[in-house]
């Protein structure tokens, strides 16, 4: 463990990536996460035969091949498994909405699957490896809804 | 049977580099022909002798080609799958084609002009799809963002540090310094390193390769034809490709498990290749380590046996890769860091430059040569060449 990181911009508050470059493509497969999300719900899916959880959903369960889902209630909650401060942006549209923290959330009873999502709200110096976090719902001009994560306090 | 030995490199040829954007108004076809026609030269050969060509990374349009350099018959086309995790993958495809009889001279091309995308985006050139969806959305667009994830875990597992990073930098430039095909002239240091602008904590501007114009190709024929040809060959001991399903589709989707998360993704293939090569990491005299990012040569110098899992920092700090001094000197050209990026070719040119004994930072007796491909999603790559 290294106690040495310290993070870029800390006192600055971590933004959510600009909406506009926000686009939800589906698939039968993956359309029921995107469903529960808009419900403010965040959902793991899980192998209907063996229990494997898998994130994305795929076609197909990759240990049994079976195609049949359990779309499972999460708590919502999560730890930090990594993340990375955007200090700079790509392209000129992004620049108001530095820095924002892209980050791989372990998610609480999805069988150890993770989630790419960003902390947001949280002041930068805060975010930590191993940092508990929680869902919070962001709901788009589009109709579809992200799930992002803040810091849980303590 | 294996493509152990049966094949060489024996030409190489590259357009000047230039920085992204100024090799306009040439067009990419015309890079790629120059390039193309510059190694077959090299090699002693006539661009009719060509009867194949071998990419990686999307590739090229061999029709074209055929007809802009007048090509009497084409007998192998084909493309590694992937993006510059193919590059020294590529080499062995065009050797298996060789070893199987579909052709006789082969030409490995990559050519890059990087006008338009900044930073190697891709969200701008890749609509989204219902699978990167789970991943775009959160504002990951560039290569450099995601291996940052990797790069930070790195960091909190084994107390990796930014000064190490900085070392790959620092000794990655001081090779490009004595290479006038160099892009990078200014010497950098510590301060310089961390003086430059964060882009994705914890890659810097330094951590980041260049953004580049320019072609490299390879021609690569038979072992026994190679030694009547004009350059000492650069035989291919060794050319893997593929990739740990565990590691699947890591940059975009980091599932991949624990102990794969921080790393390079190369293990399967370091395994394979040093199995066909029968050899080992001491046995390597210098090394091509695709540099599209300083964290992951480090990384490739854990996954590749120079040293241990979790050790790579320390490794790099104890100067083990430097030209001078270094057990295991790195991307003595510069690499991509500070020579060029050509999505790793011009790693297997400076490659077979040390197996000829005529790279600008020679390293003495270089037998062994080992070369990478980029640390992406399936596939990965590599390449060992021999005296």
């Amino acid at each position: 463990m290294n106690a040495q990181v310290i993070n870029s911009m800390p006192d600055a508050i971590s933004k959510a990536p600009p909406e506009e470059m926000v686009h939800i493509a589906t698939d039968q497969w993956t359309q029921p996460f995107w469903d529960a999300a808009k419900q403010h719900k965040l959902v793991g899916a899980k192998c209907g035969n063996c229990g494997k959880f898998r994130l994305p959903p795929s076609p197909m369960c990759p240990k049994c091949h079976s195609q049949k889902i359990d779309w499972v209630n999460l708590s919502g909650e999560g730890s930090i498994y990594s993340y990375t401060i955007i200090t700079r942006a790509m392209s000129p549209a992004v620049e108001p909405y530095i820095p924002y923290v892209p980050a791989v959330i372990t998610l609480e009873g999805g069988g150890g699957t993770r989630l790419v999502s960003n902390i947001v709200g949280a002041r930068v110096g805060d975010i930590a490896i191993g940092g508990k976090v929680r869902v919070i719902w962001e709901d788009h001009k589009d109709g579809m809804t992200v799930p992002h994560f803040e810091l849980v306090p303590g | 049977m294996t493509i152990k030995d049966k094949t060489a490199i024996v030409g190489i040829g590259a357009t000047p580099y230039t920085k992204r954007g100024q090799s306009a108004p040439q067009t990419m076809e015309e890079l790629i022909a120059k390039a193309v026609l510059k190694a077959v030269d090299d090699a002693g050969l006539k661009i009719t002798d060509v009867d194949g060509f071998a990419y990686f990374a999307g590739g090229h349009d061999t029709s074209l080609l055929t007809e802009i350099l007048g090509i009497p018959e084409i007998r192998f086309t084909a493309t590694l799958t992937g993006a510059g995790g193919g590059s020294a993958g590529a080499l062995g495809l065009a050797a298996s084609a060789i070893v199987g009889g579909l052709a006789k001279t082969v030409v490995v091309v990559c050519g890059v002009q990087q006008a338009v995308l900044r930073y190697g985006t891709y969200s701008s050139s890749h609509p989204a799809d219902p699978y990167s969806s789970f991943y775009l959305y959160s504002g990951l667009v560039s290569p450099g963002q995601a291996f940052a994830l990797l790069a930070r875990r790195h960091m909190h597992l084994y107390g990796t540090t930014r000064e190490q990073f900085a070392e790959v930098a620092m000794s990655t430039r001081l090779n490009a310094l004595s290479n006038p095909a160099a892009l990078m002239k200014k010497p950098m240091s510590k301060e310089d390193y961390f003086n430059a602008p964060m882009i994705s904590d914890p890659h810097c501007l330094f951590d980041f390769c260049l953004e580049t114009d320019g072609a490299v190709a390879a021609v690569v024929t038979s072992s026994e034809r190679a030694k009547d040809l004009k350059q000492k060959p650069a035989y291919i001991l060794a050319s893997t490709h593929g990739g740990d399903g565990n590691w699947g589709r890591s940059l975009y989707w980091f599932n991949m498990p624990d102990d794969l998360f921080t790393s390079s993704g190369h293990n399967t293939v370091a395994k394979q290749l040093y199995e066909m090569a029968g050899v080992g990491p001491k046995d390597i005299d210098v090394a091509q380590i695709y540099d599209h990012f300083t964290s992951q040569v480090i990384m490739q110098l854990e996954d590749y046996g120079f040293c241990k899992r979790g050790e790579g920092g320390p490794f790099v700090a104890s100067g083990a890769i430097r030209h001078k001094g270094g057990s295991i000197p790195v991307n003595t050209d510069g690499g991509q860091l500070s020579c060029a990026y050509i999505w790793g070719m011009s790693h297997v040119k400076e490659a077979v430059e040390q197996i000829r004994g005529t790279a600008v930072n020679q390293v003495k007796d270089a037998e062994l040569c080992l070369v990478t491909g980029g640390p992406s999603n399936i596939p990965m790559s590599g390449l060992i060449l021999r005296r």
